[in-house]
């Protein structure tokens, strides 16, 4: 009975855990829409593959997708036609077709619940082979599979490394119930690691994609959590006196970045993943907020209003606390939630004008600024681990949806759910095999 | 049923013994190690206090808890002046009493940064209090940023609504 009053109010939520994990979740699917696209696309046909159509899951529709998706391909039908063998491909036939890359394969069933799946990319002007692999998977991940097999044609033919195999987490608000969402970059197989009643914000992942830090007003103030997504156990990672909030990795995973407010203000601190070693990072007399590390996790880049109005500073990363930061961002009077790209070149943030809050992309040496979509609301842009694509939380009609915009702004696509506000997304990481 | 409940008090009693594994807090105020955690907020009523009686007296100054903004603004604006000050003497006359500053903004811009913006607004009522005699221990403030909007919508009637401090006192 002690121990019941002694954590009666986070039995509650623990109570609440466990009723969710009885209880299978609705899940929410998201859909792609894409608006316009690059002129330069690469024309590739992506025939069935020979007995696919045995399996629960077809595996070529999920590749053309998530090739489509990019905005670097022109998909052309097969037609009718359909080699699964390199011998039965007839090459003028499909240049014909001004076919540049074919995608063949076929599906071998080894066993009622696995299979073989062997694929290859054949070079229409060389007549040949460019790439090819077989895969032998549990017929419960065939969209995994699927994933895995656009990454390898993404990879052959742009020489870019594919992110279809990567997650990305958000925030699904339903009524009066947040869940902290986890998909599959393409929105399928979406599960909910927590609901709540109260507000979640900022998740964010480890480099690892084995955890993910966010906020969580279960306790009427914003508390730092970390949890892991495969066993659920969390912990209070920054639960101080004030507002706990804005977490980051380090990239080694061993740190986060906060923001606390318990010293006044609300300013740059690191704590050690478990919640010790607390150090204060930033000193200022403003707004120091969204801090965001380098890749190399030299450099913290964050939102300051030290200048008048928020805009994007840099600071090193230094054992003692710093009161000067680089400011990066000069145009207009509102940039804020910056994101690093991998190759520490540029970052991407929200820049508002004329009251429109927008996605931009800053190169870091030129300064140069671009703005990419023509929304009102956008919020939260994260990059890609490819740093080819951003993932961003905008509105339509009212209601919060996930949107993706390509590096160059050619490419957009919409990610709608059906019911329920989606917001504050995150882009995870390539996954280990990478 | 009854050894699907068992498993559930397995459960819940092994996550209450995880709970104890909080972070160390040696450089702030621990708000769970001085009486002001959160949980204190669903106090039972048996020996509440008699304060109590004089905070929910609606014709007590004391009944009002909200402070509100324009946009853009922190300072506690002068119509607001004498309901803080009212709080800040009766903390300063109830020294067990306490109370968690929330503070609140719209919802145009950034979640983090509008988190930072409530901030200064809980932040600014509690100086306020603390220069009319309260003492730090007694008041947290919190910020709670465009998570719990009072009233939706866009538009200046919902914004107005939400650009605001709340005061709520610990246990009640």
């Amino acid at each position: 009975m002690l121990m019941s009053i002694y954590c009666s109010k986070s039995m509650r939520g623990l109570l609440f855990l466990f009723l969710w994990l009885i209880i299978p979740s609705l899940h929410a699917q998201l859909n792609i829409e894409i608006f316009g696209g690059g002129a330069s696309r690469i024309p590739i046909t992506i025939v069935p593959f020979a007995e696919e159509n045995r399996l629960q899951q077809s595996i070529t529709p999920v590749i053309s997708a998530d090739l489509q998706r990019t905005g670097l391909f022109r998909l052309i039908d097969p037609a009718g036609s359909s080699p699964h063998a390199p011998v039965e491909v007839v090459y003028a036939d499909w240049a014909n077709r001004g076919v540049n890359a074919l995608v063949i394969g076929r599906v071998t069933h080894l066993s009622s619940d696995q299979v073989e799946i062997q694929f290859r990319v054949m070079d229409i002007a060389k007549k040949s082979q460019l790439t090819g692999l077989a895969i032998t998977v549990p017929t419960t991940q065939l969209r995994a599979a699927a994933h895995r097999i656009a990454d390898v044609i993404y990879e052959a033919l742009t020489g870019d490394v594919g992110v279809f195999s990567t997650r990305i987490a958000y925030v699904l608000k339903r009524g009066n119930k947040y869940a902290l969402q986890v998909a599959d970059a393409d929105g399928y197989n979406a599960q909910s690691i927590i609901e709540y009643t109260e507000p979640i914000i900022s998740p964010a992942w480890s480099p690892d994609g084995n955890q993910l830090a966010y906020v969580s007003f279960e306790n009427k103030k914003p508390v730092v959590y970390v949890q892991t997504l495969s066993t659920r156990e969390r912990r209070a990672v920054a639960s101080f006196k004030g507002s706990n909030s804005a977490p980051a990795w380090s990239p080694d995973g061993k740190r986060l970045a906060v923001v606390l407010t318990g010293q006044g203000g609300s300013q740059i601190f690191l704590v050690n993943t478990d919640g010790s070693g607390l150090q204060r990072l930033s000193r200022s007399s403003s707004i120091d907020t969204e801090p965001n590390f380098s890749p190399d996790g030299r450099y913290i880049i964050f939102t300051s209003d030290r200048g008048g109005s928020p805009q994007i500073y840099r600071m090193p990363v230094t054992t003692t606390e710093s009161s000067n930061a680089e400011r990066l961002t000069f145009e207009g009077n509102y940039n804020v939630s910056p994101d690093y790209s991998q190759d520490s070149k540029s970052f991407t943030f929200i820049h508002r004008n004329n009251n429109q809050f927008n996605v931009a992309v800053q190169e870091i040496g030129s300064r140069q600024v671009e703005i990419l979509t023509n929304s009102k609301f956008d919020e939260s842009p994260s990059f890609a681990p490819n740093g080819k694509m951003i993932l961003y939380a905008t509105e339509i009609n009212g209601h919060g949806i996930l949107s993706a915009v390509s590096r160059d702004g050619q490419t957009r696509q919409q990610l709608s759910v059906q019911t329920g506000d989606i917001r504050e997304p995150a882009w995870g990481p390539l996954p280990k095999w990478k | 049923m009854r050894k699907l409940l068992s498993i559930a008090l397995i459960v819940l009693l092994s996550a209450c013994a995880s709970q104890t594994t909080q972070p160390d807090v040696d450089d702030l105020t621990s708000g769970a190690g001085n009486g002001l955690s959160g949980s204190d907020l669903m106090g039972s009523d048996s020996g509440r206090p008699s304060y109590f009686n004089q905070l929910n007296d609606p014709n007590s100054i004391l009944s009002q808890r909200s402070v509100f903004y324009d946009y853009d603004s922190y300072t506690v604006a002068s119509e607001y002046r004498e309901l803080v000050l009212s709080h800040a003497r009766f903390l300063r006359d109830n020294p067990a009493a306490s109370v968690i500053l929330q503070g609140n903004t719209d919802d145009r811009g950034s979640r983090e940064y509008n988190l930072a913006l409530g901030q200064r607004r809980a932040d600014s009522v509690k100086n306020m209090m603390i220069l009319s005699g309260a003492q730090d221990v007694q008041i947290e403030s919190v910020s709670l940023g465009e998570e719990k909007p009072r009233a939706m919508g866009h538009g200046e009637s919902a914004w107005s609504q939400n650009r605001r401090t709340d005061i709520l006192y610990r246990g009640e």
